[in-house]
């Protein structure tokens, strides 16, 4: 569905040429949903901006829907649907007006336009709002209206910018029940960026880190935790019983921190399947002398992958940058 | 070609359901061509030589120059209208679209067109009963010539809105800065012919002069005025001209 080839973009900004998109290669097939997952100003937006045909590459190649961006841009834009971060809706304009006409926009008539907009907006939970100004909507009534308008002539590939970014939890899962259901109901194709670490985490089946204008990793989000990050297991034992535990914990884990308290001390590794590994841990323990007073398993998230990948923290860019 | 139309199509339908859905805007559209006509139009009749109009109502000459002014105001000031968009967003939707770039621009043009027939109907039927002659198949040739004229000022419009849209001010300074000068340069509001040698020779340059000139041709009635020829031609070069930059723009507006 998507191929690209050294896929660049620079931006010149008071002669300072800003290398935004550093020659990315994507691939993705068709019914996939993948995530692009990254810091603000990584690059992701503009990739997707190129892909969208919204930005000329600087250089390279991309395909995206069996056209070529450069070549057949109009091609590429009747086959796919964009939901960016902006409002989609014009503020002047009525809800069931700009669904209808935007239908006309892809070459839809009248009617279906029309049977089509009524359709989505009563999916959507629009229906009371059909009359009302945009501009008077709320904040997550505007993003469904968005995603109704990305999704009037049916596209079989979606692209999505930053979707959930100032949604409450609620209207975020509101989001995903819709583009699940989208996926389940038309094998529709997704391409997201996200910085939320929880969004590619729990719904994206693979998941595109980039940092810097390239891609830095592409795997499931299990796979990328189990190879980059691995489970932690932290147990605490009597401050006596330092080397012994420790020495134990050696056998298997890796990357040992310890951590010193008063009488108390505890000591963290990283290991394969923590949660299997924990009981034979513990008899281990036991077996030569060393009394566990407390044990936990810690599973990874995306932001320890990042962590592991660029030595920052995703969770804490993110979080200036907000 | 078929589906440039129907794009045109669908962009001015989306454009015009602001003006339908809010009809006081029409209502208020029709008062301030009237209020010049009906303020500015004795002045005018006072102070203008009555050889210039050749014994016809002073409306013959003022009328034609408040529909050429309305259509100026309307199409020059429409890029206002997609700055707010480029701000909001929705302009980045209209663009990942498959319109044709072109289409987008014409029908935001025909927007700002479609009640100048309204408005200009309203005066026309006003200034009657006051001596204005009508001649309607001339009135309507006039109208397309604005029609022409006015799709490539709105596609200048939008361009310059697309260019200013990281300064927003910008947008109102260059077209208040450029309006006033084609306005009465044009020989609109008074006739160029009062004026010294170098103000004339200056409206020559400017493109507004010839449509005025030709508007002022059609509507006394006449079609063998050689400005109409001139004016055709400043016509389809605005509007060829408006529409390459504005393309150009469009095209670069998401960078």
């Amino acid at each position: 569905m998507i191929h690209t080839e050294r896929l660049t973009r620079h931006f010149v900004s008071k002669k300072e040429t800003i290398e935004a998109v550093k020659g990315v290669d994507i691939d993705v097939a068709a019914g996939e949903l993948v995530a692009f997952l990254g810091p603000n100003g990584a690059g992701k937006s503009t990739t997707l901006r190129m892909l969208t045909t919204l930005l000329p590459p600087t250089s390279g190649k991309a395909w995206v829907a069996e056209a070529s961006i450069t070549d057949e841009p109009a091609v590429v834009r009747s086959r796919i649907g964009y939901i960016g971060q902006g409002d989609g809706a014009g503020h002047s304009f009525r809800v069931m007006d700009e669904l209808v006409t935007q239908g006309r926009f892809y070459g839809m008539n009248s009617s279906d336009s029309h049977a089509r907009a009524q359709e989505l907006t009563k999916s959507l939970d629009l229906t009371s709002l059909e009359k009302r100004r945009v501009s008077t909507l709320s904040g997550g009534q505007r993003r469904r209206l968005d995603i109704a308008l990305g999704l009037m002539h049916r596209p079989g590939l979606l692209f999505l910018d930053e979707p959930s970014t100032g949604m409450d939890p609620h209207n975020r899962a509101n989001l995903w029940e819709h583009i699940n259901r989208l996926r389940e109901r038309q094998e529709t194709t997704i391409v997201l960026t996200t910085h939320y670490l929880e969004e590619a985490d729990f719904h994206a089946e693979r998941v595109l880190v980039i940092d810097h204008g390239e891609i830095i990793a592409n795997d499931t989000a299990a796979n990328l935790k189990a190879t980059l990050a691995g489970d932690r297991i932290v147990v605490t034992v009597d401050g006596n019983d330092l080397a012994a535990a420790s020495a134990v914990v050696a056998t298997r884990g890796s990357d040992l921190t310890t951590s010193n308290g008063s009488r108390e001390v505890t000591i963290a590794g990283r290991f394969d399947q923590g949660t299997r590994t924990l009981p034979w841990l513990l008899r281990e323990l036991d077996h030569v002398g060393v009394a566990v007073r407390a044990a936990d398993v810690r599973v990874p998230t995306l932001d320890d992958v990042f962590l592991s990948l660029t030595g920052r923290s995703l969770r804490e860019e993110s979080e200036v940058a907000a | 070609m078929s589906t440039m139309v129907a794009d045109t199509r669908a962009v001015f339908q989306r454009e015009m359901s602001l003006v339908l859905r809010d009809p006081f805007s029409v209502i208020f559209s029709l008062v301030q061509p009237l209020v010049f006509l009906g303020l500015f139009g004795p002045l005018l009749a006072g102070s203008v030589d009555p050889a210039v109009l050749n014994g016809a109502s002073p409306l013959q000459w003022f009328l034609p120059g408040v529909i050429v002014m309305i259509c100026l105001f309307g199409t020059s000031a429409t890029g206002s209208n997609l700055l707010f968009e480029i701000m909001t967003g929705s302009y980045e939707r209209v663009l990942a679209s498959p319109l044709h770039r072109s289409a987008i621009l014409i029908g935001k043009a025909f927007k700002e067109l479609a009640p100048l027939i309204v408005q200009a109907a309203l005066v026309v039927v006003v200034s009657i009963p006051f001596g204005f002659k009508l001649y309607p198949v001339h009135v309507l040739a006039g109208l397309l010539l604005l029609g022409v004229f006015g799709v490539g000022m709105g596609a200048f419009s939008n361009a310059l809105a697309i260019a200013a849209r990281k300064r927003e001010w910008m947008f109102w300074a260059v077209q208040q800065s450029l309006l006033f000068p084609l306005l009465i340069l044009s020989g609109m509001m008074l006739p160029l012919e009062a004026g010294p040698r170098w103000i004339q020779v200056l409206g020559m340059f400017n493109p507004l002069t010839y449509i005025v000139d030709a508007e002022r041709a059609l509507f006394s009635g006449s079609f063998s005025d050689p400005a109409i020829g001139w004016a055709v031609l400043a016509a389809v070069l605005t509007c060829a001209a408006g529409l390459w930059v504005g393309v150009k723009q469009v095209a670069r507006s998401t960078t």
